[in-house]
């Protein structure tokens, strides 16, 4: 419902020095300094930053479900805090976790928010034939919304926030636990929305390719808005500084180690078939490069990416990361013993088969990827080497016994992170570590190292005595990882460790699994996050409980090659595969 | 082992006590309660509302009035002149009973040809109040003919009962409640700390957590029962050291058999406790689980209403709840002086239970996996 | 502005609909609503009773006489009680710690010849004291036996007892004095409490811990909708389970409706809206489901119980303690239970306990509204 004032306004959305602080325990913690921002009408704004840097504050105080400790924040001119009542109908906010009632239906979903909205009847049948269509959830209006995948669900909060055509459209963290698939559609909903009703969107992310398809972003840390601009201003900082190395007899895992660090060197990432990196200057890469080897590194430069200005950006604010226990000389070889088998397995949850006669066996010292969208069936087959949760048929076997049915001694071999990063919420971060490492059995003096070790190893000091509850969504990751590893496993387990975790945070989480797998440890991961599958020695890519594919990161790559896409990204085999299947 | 499941003590202390909302229920609502019920929850009359409606208006019939208004039981808060009076008076609640002499209530006691009539009327509505004050009433007339008697020398009544009551020879239903209460207070804090714990861990994922570390059910399962038995315990302590020291209810049994019925009744409720809370997959069910057990093992106790007067069906069911036993034990040491020997039959099947129940808790932590 | 009106209308539709549909999905709140109330009422209306019957009673007869026969068959009459014979005291005493008789009733030697003497305790009646209410009315029993079996032998002997006064009893309204139908009645408040209570516990909590809440928050719907949207479903459930025990209580334990049933409906609505009243705010304050539920627990059972009059007697308790009992929405709607189940529409009890529950529904309304969240701090 157009309203004279709001057009009249230039602006969508304008934050005039708004601070925002919350009491955490006995903490103030300031989610929000002394922000500026003014979004034009019409405008696809992305919002990026580290955990914790204070995105869900933004968006919430710009949805109006908070209010500014100081300075105003205007939607299409009008006060968030007095004018509350009028907004909400100009405003479309979708929280993150989607904000839906699992145990309604898809349709019974929009009818909920149509008649929250007030939608008449003949809008109504109107705006759900559209947003159906354009979610392509018409063949699934009767299914309960706890039943369907993350990207469902994803487009389903969409569809329900779209529903009263707001003007300006909040979404936070809206790609989460989504497959790459199900975030291209999402774009394009949104693209669709943008160039139809002229609304204007901000939308909050951990991905930075995705920031890349917006006009403007905005650039949060610590609660300070760093910086604001277009992409490709952003770009511009990085400009000429980005390379691409490869190296004939080190694998990638070992090359990014071995530049990651390097003074001069600000990132080293895996990509492709290569490693990335972004350094200070050109001479600083041939410095970098000749220690490392002797002149058989190639290197060549390649376009800057938003996500190199991002860590650029960031990494000149903290302090260089530590690399006192950086390993330098070539990791343990992968053994060729088979340390975990996966032997035709069947799950079935009622007559829902979650799990399809999967098979598959890690090697010792693999890092193994489990990818594939949400209910792919990664969290039920992680579950069921475990020992949660007993196959339906066929055997499992992780490091020569069933969990399930193994001593309780044997646990003590594996270490495992669930994707809900399930700590207890009241318990500080110290008193996790410690109740942790004292029920797998650690010793006082060696527990006490350990709870330093976590607490140095995962930058988790300054937060010790914080209930683990109030941690940000990066840190709550962190103390996961650290808590499944005071005992030093043999095996880990790790369902989703990145999701919704920021790009620097990933750097470091990958980091850290390289160097452990380097000492010998298995790493189970599961990730939907496609270019991190690089990461793994090999994967296999799951969806509806089948396999689709497995093998080396490589040889799936080679699977998507054509001529159209000669040096396709996991992302691309990966939609290539699924594709594929669907019909 | 035992460092193992000293951190599961510790960590179930903390993730009770670090929220300030979970903290003060542990506190404060079982301190408050057991005052307020202690005092509240009694069967004796005191200050019972009643009407006199006194037609007679000589001095014999206000000495037997006197008798009644001056009885602590009974104050009088209505005088009735009129017949009409006395149906709103009754209907509406403003007294329990009246108590009406006829025009010739005095001619009739001195002639003493036929005895003269005292009327009771009596709202029968709380039928358990209705027949403590009649009885109360009954005694107070029984006094009267007595002094009457001797004052006009007319043969007196006949032997009268000589009635002695054991255990508690005032019949002070304080003693019973507050004994009472010991079990009721205890149920509920040990209840509300382990029903909702292993659904809330459920919820946010923990247990599954605990599932993969090396700890044995055994273990997880000490690890839950031992601070719920701590709390429970202590509060059971507690309320036994007011009800000694505070309302001064006698304690003469050993304390050591009843801390045996404590420690049997704490296991037993932590039992049904964690068997809720491993059978609910969420918390709302763990809730209603809770006051599936707490509201008839509080009715079906024999803390109000005595076992003996139900049905037998229902006397069987009783059988099953841990609180009747354990108010017999209280009860028994409290006021009757018991030895742990002479409750074994009490121990035993608390001790039944607290096994069953246990061992059935920790079989559902597996096979409530999914 | 109708339009405004219209949005209104919908917008309570819509969260009425999503309720309903939620408790259909989950039945754990149709349980509550009806299976807890037949399950409670069975249990409670056949299990709980004051009245004692069948009391197992020890006699001691140190000489048996016909006058001693005629005693002891008068107590085989009662329905109260149960006889079991004993040799001697010691005997009987012992049976008496071992619980298996409540009361010891000894005829002495000399029973026959002191009968009509004064001062000379010619019987000797022991109760278990532990149970003070039980041991008192015990001992009115045996007193009232007593006083009748005399002047029944006085009557045969052809004398009249010396009885300047006897108290003629007349109990209105239950007359039977059936302590079923007290008890039933007020079972009703305290069932309707629980339900209440169990039924919006957790329904703000929860859509805090989902965070659809937050998703709500944002939408044009007010916090006054989101309360209406909560409460007008649970009340219909709760309604629901109301007339399910009330009809229990007239059809299957024949407890005597006198007053009218349209006091019942409206003075229970009162009383639902108090009880999931309370829920709402316990949910709202607590804002996890672990500590609204360990609220819920402590705050609703017990109070009702023996706070509500449904079993002890207001009138007789310290009044600081009757002080506490007015913040017990139970206590008036027990006292409008008994009475219009026993007595009748008697207007004068029931227009203040109504006043008092609209009053607390009120109060609770008012604070839920003022600590519902209106944003998410």
């Amino acid at each position: 419902m157009p309203d004279s004032r709001s057009d009249q306004a230039v602006f969508a959305l304008e934050f005039q020095a708004v601070s925002k602080c919350f009491i955490a325990g006995r903490r103030t913690v300031d989610a929000l300094r002394n922000v500026s921002l003014a979004l034009p009408k019409g405008t696809v704004a992305g919002l990026v930053g580290p955990d914790g840097a204070g995105k869900t504050t933004l968006m919430r105080l710009a949805a109006g479900l908070l209010l500014p400790d100081s300075g105003r924040v205007a939607v299409f001119g009008r006060d968030s805090s007095n004018q509350a009542a009028q907004l909400r109908g100009l405003i479309g906010y979708m929280p993150q976790r989607f904000g839906l009632y699992e145990d309604l239906s898809v349709a019974e979903n929009l009818n909920l928010y149509a008649d929250l909205h007030g939608i008449g009847r003949e809008e109504r049948t109107q705006r759900f034939q559209e947003l159906t269509r354009m979610t392509n959830l018409t063949p699934f209006s009767k299914r309960l919304a706890g039943r369907l995948s993350g990207g469902m669900k994803q487009k389903l909060g969409l569809a329900c926030t779209l529903l009263s055509q707001p003007q300006l459209l909040l979404l936070d963290e809206p790609s989460v636990g989504v497959d790459p698939v199900s975030r291209r559609e999402l774009w394009s909903i949104i693209d669709q929305q943008v160039k139809t009703s002229g609304t204007t969107v901000l939308l909050s992310t951990a991905y930075l390719d995705e920031a890349e398809r917006c006009m403007e972003v905005m650039l949060l840390d610590e609660g300070e808005l760093l910086d604001h601009s277009s992409p490709d201003a952003f770009r511009k900082k990085v400009q000429g500084r980005c390379y691409r190395v490869t190296h004939p007899d080190l694998s990638n895992r070992d090359l990014q180690n071995r530049l990651s660090g390097q003074p001069g060197i600000t990132d080293a990432v895996i990509q492709g078939e290569a490693v990335r990196i972004v350094c200070d200057s050109e001479d600083s890469v041939n410095a970098a490069l000749l220690k490392t080897d002797n002149g058989r590194t190639r290197i060549e430069p390649i376009a800057p990416r938003l996500e190199d200005a991002f860590i650029e950006l960031l990494n000149k604010r903290r302090a260089p990361v530590r690399q006192a226990n950086r390993i330098t000389e070539a990791s343990v070889p992968v053994a060729d013993e088979e340390i975990i088998r996966v032997d035709g397995v069947d799950r079935w949850f009622g007559d829902f088969q979650a799990v399809k006669r999967l098979s598959f066996t890690v090697r010792r010292g693999e890092v193994f990827g489990l990818l594939g969208a949400n209910g792919a069936g990664k969290t039920t087959t992680f579950r069921m080497l475990c020992g949660l949760l007993p196959a339906s048929s066929g055997r499992l076997q992780v490091a020569g016994v069933d969990l399930r049915k193994a001593a309780a001694r044997a646990r003590a071999r594996i270490g495992y992170m669930s994707q809900k990063f399930s700590l207890y919420s009241n318990l500080s971060v110290s008193q996790n570590l410690a109740f942790f490492s004292s029920v797998y059995g650690l010793s006082n003096a060696r527990r006490d190292d350990r709870i330093q070790w976590a607490l140095q190893q995962f930058e988790l000091e300054a937060h010790k005595d914080a209930n683990s509850g109030d941690l940000s969504l990066g840190y709550k990751q962190r103390l996961a990882i650290a808590c499944a590893l005071m005992h030093e496993p043999e095996i880990l387990f790790l369902d989703e460790p990145t999701s919704g975790v920021d790009p620097l945070a990933r750097r470091e989480f990958w980091n850290r699994t390289n160097r452990l797998a380097a000492t010998g440890v298995t790493v189970l991961v599961t990730t939907h996050f496609m270019e991190e599958a690089e990461y793994c020695d090999r994967l296999v890519i799951m969806a509806e409980g089948d396999i689709l594919t497995s093998g080396t990161p490589s040889e799936i790559k080679r699977q998507a090659r054509t001529e159209a896409l000669p040096d396709p990204t996991m992302e691309d085999a990966f939609i290539q595969l699924i594709q594929a299947k669907r019909p | 082992m035992w460092a193992m499941i000293h951190a599961l003590l510790i960590k179930e202390f903390l993730a009770l006590v670090r929220d300030r909302k979970s903290r003060f229920i542990l506190i404060g609502p079982p301190v408050i309660q057991l005052f307020i019920f202690s005092y509240a929850a009694t069967f004796d009359l005191n200050h019972i509302p009643i009407a006199i409606y006194n037609e007679d208006r000589s001095i014999a019939s206000r000495d037997f009035i006197e008798r009644f208004t001056a009885a602590p039981a009974f104050t009088e808060v209505l005088r009735i002149t009129h017949q009409e009076q006395i149906a709103p008076a009754l209907d509406e609640k403003k007294v329990l009973a009246v108590l009406h002499l006829g025009p010739h209530f005095s001619r009739d006691l001195y002639a003493g040809q036929k005895p003269a009539v005292a009327q009771i009327l009596i709202d029968g509505r709380d039928s358990n109040t209705a027949m403590i004050a009649l009885n109360y009433m009954q005694s107070i007339v029984a006094a009267f003919n007595l002094d009457w008697a001797q004052r006009h020398n007319l043969p007196l009544p006949p032997a009268q009962l000589e009635i002695r009551a054991w255990f508690n020879p005032n019949l002070e239903s304080q003693w019973f409640i507050v004994s009472g209460i010991v079990g009721l207070l205890t149920l509920v804090v040990t209840i509300v700390v382990t029903a909702l714990s292993i659904a809330r861990e459920r919820e946010q994922g923990t247990f599954d957590q605990l599932m993969v570390t090396p700890l044995t059910p055994f273990q997880i399962l000490v690890g839950k029962a031992l601070p719920a038995a701590i709390i429970g315990i202590l509060e059971a302590s507690f309320i036994i050291f007011m009800a000694v020291f505070w309302f001064r209810i006698p304690m003469i049994g050993s304390l050591a058999a009843l801390y045996l019925g404590v420690v049997l009744f704490v296991l037993s409720v932590i039992g049904i406790g964690l068997m809720i809370s491993s059978l609910s997959v969420t918390q709302q069910q763990g809730l209603l689980g809770t006051f599936l057990f707490i509201v008839p093992a509080v009715i079906l106790s024999g803390f109000a209403t005595p076992i003996a007067n139900m049905p037998s069906f229902v006397q069987d069911l009783t059988l099953l709840n841990p609180l009747r036993y354990f108010l017999v034990i209280v009860r028994g040491v409290f006021l009757e002086g018991l030895s742990a020997s002479a409750l074994i039959s009490q121990y035993w099947p608390l001790a039944v239970i607290s096994i069953v129940t246990l061992i059935c808790a920790s079989w559902l932590f597996r096979r409530r996996m999914y | 502005m109708s339009d405004s009106r219209v949005k209104k209308r919908m917008r309570l539709k819509g969260l009425i609909a999503k309720e309903f549909l939620q408790i259909w999905r989950d039945p754990s709140s149709l349980a509550i609503a009806f299976v807890l109330p037949v399950f409670l009422l069975l249990l409670f209306g056949y299990g709980v009773s004051l009245d004692a019957r069948q009391v197992p009673v020890g006699w001691v007869v140190d000489k048996t006489t016909p006058e001693t026969t005629g005693f002891t068959a008068a107590f085989q009459h009662s329905e109260y009680f149960q006889s079991f014979h004993f040799a001697d005291m010691a005997a009987a005493e012992h049976a008496l710690l071992a619980r298996e008789i409540t009361a010891i009733i000894r005829l002495r030697e000399d029973f026959s010849s002191q009968l009509f003497k004064q001062n000379s305790p010619a019987i000797q009646v022991i109760v278990d004291g532990v149970d003070a209410n039980t041991a008192r009315l015990i001992s009115g029993y045996v007193q009232g036996t007593w006083n009748e079996w005399l002047s029944h032998l006085a009557a045969m002997r052809g004398t009249t007892l010396s009885r300047p006064v006897i108290a003629q009893q007349r109990i209105w309204y239950n007359s039977a004095v059936l302590s079923k139908d007290f008890l039933v009645p007020g079972l009703i408040a305290i069932i309707m409490t629980l339900t209440g209570a169990l039924l919006t516990a957790m329904v703000v909590a929860r859509e805090w811990e989902r965070g659809t809440l937050e998703a709500m928050i944002a939408t044009p719907v007010t916090m006054g909708e989101v309360l209406l949207g909560k409460l007008i479903p649970y009340y219909l459930l709760g309604m629901g389970g109301l007339l399910l025990s009330i009809a229990m209580a007239v059809f299957l334990f024949d407890v005597p409706l006198r007053g009218s049933f349209w006091v019942l409906l409206l003075t229970g609505t009162l009383f639902l809206l108090v009880a999931l009243g309370m829920g709402l705010l316990i949910s709202i304050i607590a804002k996890n489901q672990f500590v609204a539920g360990q609220a819920a627990i402590i705050a609703t059972y017990l109070p009702a119980f023996l706070l509500s009059g449904f079993i002890f007697n207001i009138n007789s308790m310290p009044p600081v303690i009757q002080a506490f009992t007015y913040l017990v929405g139970a206590r008036y709607f027990v006292a409008i239970l008994q009475t219009v189940f026993l007595a009748g529409d008697i207007w004068p009890v029931i227009l203040p306990n109504a006043l008092a529950l609209a009053l607390m529904a009120a109060v609770f309304f008012g604070l839920a509204a003022k600590k519902a969240p209106k944003r998410l701090e």
